[in-house]
């Protein structure tokens, strides 16, 4: 173990979009790969600076919905023919029009859970702790403030450096991020 | 300004959604204020307690409904259906508009939506949660009302997927499902802002817990505006589902009046109309009690007033079409079912459903009439009560009187039909007016996208 103060990394703040998404850029080409952008709203340009493209999410929610319509068609057909056959007016027992219904409700409900608990997974939430909720500024970013936080992580980290490096990016503050 | 240019000519005129000035921190202070604020307004709790007071009204029918039974409702041979059912119909239709207006209007790039969506989005929830009372309370025994789910029991019996009623349990409940979820992830965000803004340490906590520890990174913003989109999608066809289904229990039975193919679409147009209705029935008042002109504007009413029109007009067609169909299908009973409904004992109800669903609505090709607050609260008021008159006519006028004159009678709510209708209002009222006071009602990551600093400017 070493002696020195745990450090999770160096955070930067930024007034606007514009500002946030050209340091991004600039701590990319930099060769800083362990970083994190933080935003009060989502922005499109931040995501792309950032490299991310499509995401998982799609065909897991595809892979939901598929789900649901098996299970929807198993619990109709396994109680209404073979466990419960009730005759109604001698129709057909497996009169599979009628299942539409829910069979649609139960693709949509199983392809919305996926979705929204998809997405939290994803994304580790909930998680009620993050080393970056420890600068005090940092309440702003849900608010109106843009940061960035290079991760002690990233092989390229050098505290010093780093902070240097930062504080050529943005007018406002640098600081050292606890963790 | 070469870009701007450039912008202008992509796109057609668009008026701006959003008042003037406005930075990150006028609109999350606006927001948020309502939720930080030590004392509400005065209409506040104006609201509140005649929401409360009728809530309990709403706990002494069940209470006495569960005490003695369906008999203290007016419901009769024929007529089963009654307040119950209309009213069911009429609360999941209001909650239709929340949906659209969260999951349509967001696909089809509306960006007045922005400003419109949470508290359209609680509303729906709320109605849903009233309207589901009817059903369960309906059965007669509401206790055993899990009956209606397919879970394996010891009797040994199954629900039959061929029927309507069944359909009707699995939509409503995966509406609900969804549109909770919808309404939970899109506050996720400001949730967390409103634990970064709390001052009290337990405040912060509660918030804080149910904002999950988000903290806006951008990789989580990706994967959630993914989540977001696909829920909209989702959410889509499922709005339109619900209500074709909901008309179902009444186009798949064979009463004059009900046995219908123009059921599903007529009953979706209506749903979207009243929940519009409903939508500026809360807006209206909220706008002017919390000063929030300057993010839902007089560009907003007019829009949610043209959609109005829209649909208010295609119900007018379904009511046309129904006489039409009664005439031209040559059937007896249609035709008496139409000649009844016209001229018969409830005929008052239907003329009056007509003045106002028909008649009423015509007002609103003035803009002048779409841009003023006071006079379209009134015309949405005539559309509540209206579309409220339509499931009365619905429901009761076709079971009124069927096939056989023998078994025709008619029915009269008694108070406690009356009373839980009024009670189901008060419940969504207390709701409503909680959302308000502990959740901000407007979405503030949504409405910060339309701020100028949110733009990112080219450089070169």
């Amino acid at each position: 173990m070493e002696a020195v103060v745990p450090v999770h990394g160096v955070m930067a703040e930024f007034d606007d979009a514009t500002e946030f998404v050209a340091a991004i850029h600039a701590i990319k080409e930099a060769g800083y790969e362990g970083f994190d952008a933080y935003s009060p709203m989502p922005i499109e340009e931040a995501a792309e600076a950032m490299g991310l493209h499509g995401n998982r999410l799609p065909l897991m929610v595809l892979c939901g919905g598929i789900t649901g319509f098996c299970v929807g068609y198993a619990l109709a057909y396994w109680t209404g023919v073979v466990n419960y056959p009730l005759n109604v007016g001698g129709r057909p027992l497996h009169s599979w029009p009628a299942y539409i219904p829910v069979l649609f409700e139960c693709t949509v409900l199983f392809a919305s859970l996926t979705a929204v608990f998809g997405m939290l997974g994803l994304n580790g939430l909930p998680k009620l702790y993050h080393p970056v909720f420890n600068v005090e500024r940092f309440a702003l970013a849900s608010q109106s403030r843009f940061f960035v936080c290079i991760e002690a992580t990233d092989p390229k980290f050098d505290l010093e450096g780093t902070k240097r490096f930062l504080q050529g990016l943005t007018s406002s503050q640098v600081s050292e991020v606890e963790s | 300004m070469a870009g701007n240019t450039v912008q202008a000519r992509q796109r057609p005129y668009k008026p701006p959604v959003l008042g003037r000035g406005q930075t990150f921190d006028t609109v999350t202070d606006k927001i948020a204020g309502v939720v930080d604020r030590e004392q509400q307004p005065r209409g506040w709790w104006i609201g509140f307690v005649i929401g409360f007071a009728l809530l309990n009204v709403l706990l002494l029918c069940l209470g006495c409904l569960f005490a003695w039974g369906t008999g203290i409702w007016g419901v009769n041979n024929p007529v089963g259906w009654a307040f119950a059912i209309i009213n069911f119909v009429w609360w999941i239709g209001i909650g239709h508009a929340g949906t659209l207006i969260s999951a349509i209007l967001l696909l089809l790039h509306q960006d007045w939506r922005t400003s419109i969506n949470r508290f359209a989005e609680a509303m729906t929830l709320f109605a849903v949660a009233c309207a589901g009372i009817f059903p369960i309370v309906h059965t007669g025994r509401p206790w055993v009302a899990y009956w209606l789910l397919p879970y394996p029991g010891t009797m040994m019996v199954w629900p039959n997927f061929r029927s309507p009623l069944v359909w009707d349990v699995f939509a409503v409940s995966t509406y609900a499902t969804v549109s909770a979820l919808f309404w939970f992830v899109g506050l996720i965000p400001d949730l967390a802002t409103l634990r970064d803004r709390a001052e009290n340490p337990l405040v912060a906590r509660i918030y804080g817990a149910f904002a999950l520890g988000w903290r806006g990174s951008v990789r989580h913003w990706h994967r959630y505006e993914t989540a977001y989109l696909l829920l909209a999608g989702l959410s889509t066809p499922l709005v339109i589902s619900v209500h074709s289904i909901v008309s179902f229990d009444f186009a798949v039975g064979v009463i004059p009046g009900w046995h219908a193919t123009i059921f599903p679409p007529y009953f979706v147009a209506g749903a979207i109309y009243a929940g519009f209705a409903m939508v500026l029935t809360i807006a209206i008042p909220l706008r002017r009690m919390y000063d929030i002109k300057s993010f839902i504007t007089a560009q907003h009413l007019d829009y949610m007033a043209r959609v109005m029109l829209a649909t208010g007009l295609m119900v007018c067609y379904g009511y046309f079409t129904e006489a039409f169909f009664s005439w031209y299908s040559a059937n007896a009973f249609e035709q008496f079912m139409i000649q009844n409904r016209m001229f018969g004992p409830y005929m008052n109800m239907y003329w009056l459903l007509i003045l106002c669903n028909a008649v009423a609505i015509q007002t609103l090709w003035f803009e002048k009439v779409r841009r003023s607050p006071v006079v379209l609260f009134v015309i949405c008021m005539f559309v509540n009560v209206g579309m409220w008159l339509e499931r009365f006519v619905i429901v009761v006028t076709s079971l009124h009187r069927d096939f056989m004159p023998s078994s025709w009678f008619m029915y009269y709510p008694t108070i406690w039909d009356i009373g839980t209708f009024v009670g189901t209002i008060g419940l969504f009222l207390t709701l409503l007016f909680l959302f308000v006071r502990f959740l901000p009602m407007i979405s503030m990551f949504e409405m910060r996208t339309l701020v100028p600093a949110a733009e990112v400017k080219e450089e070169h």
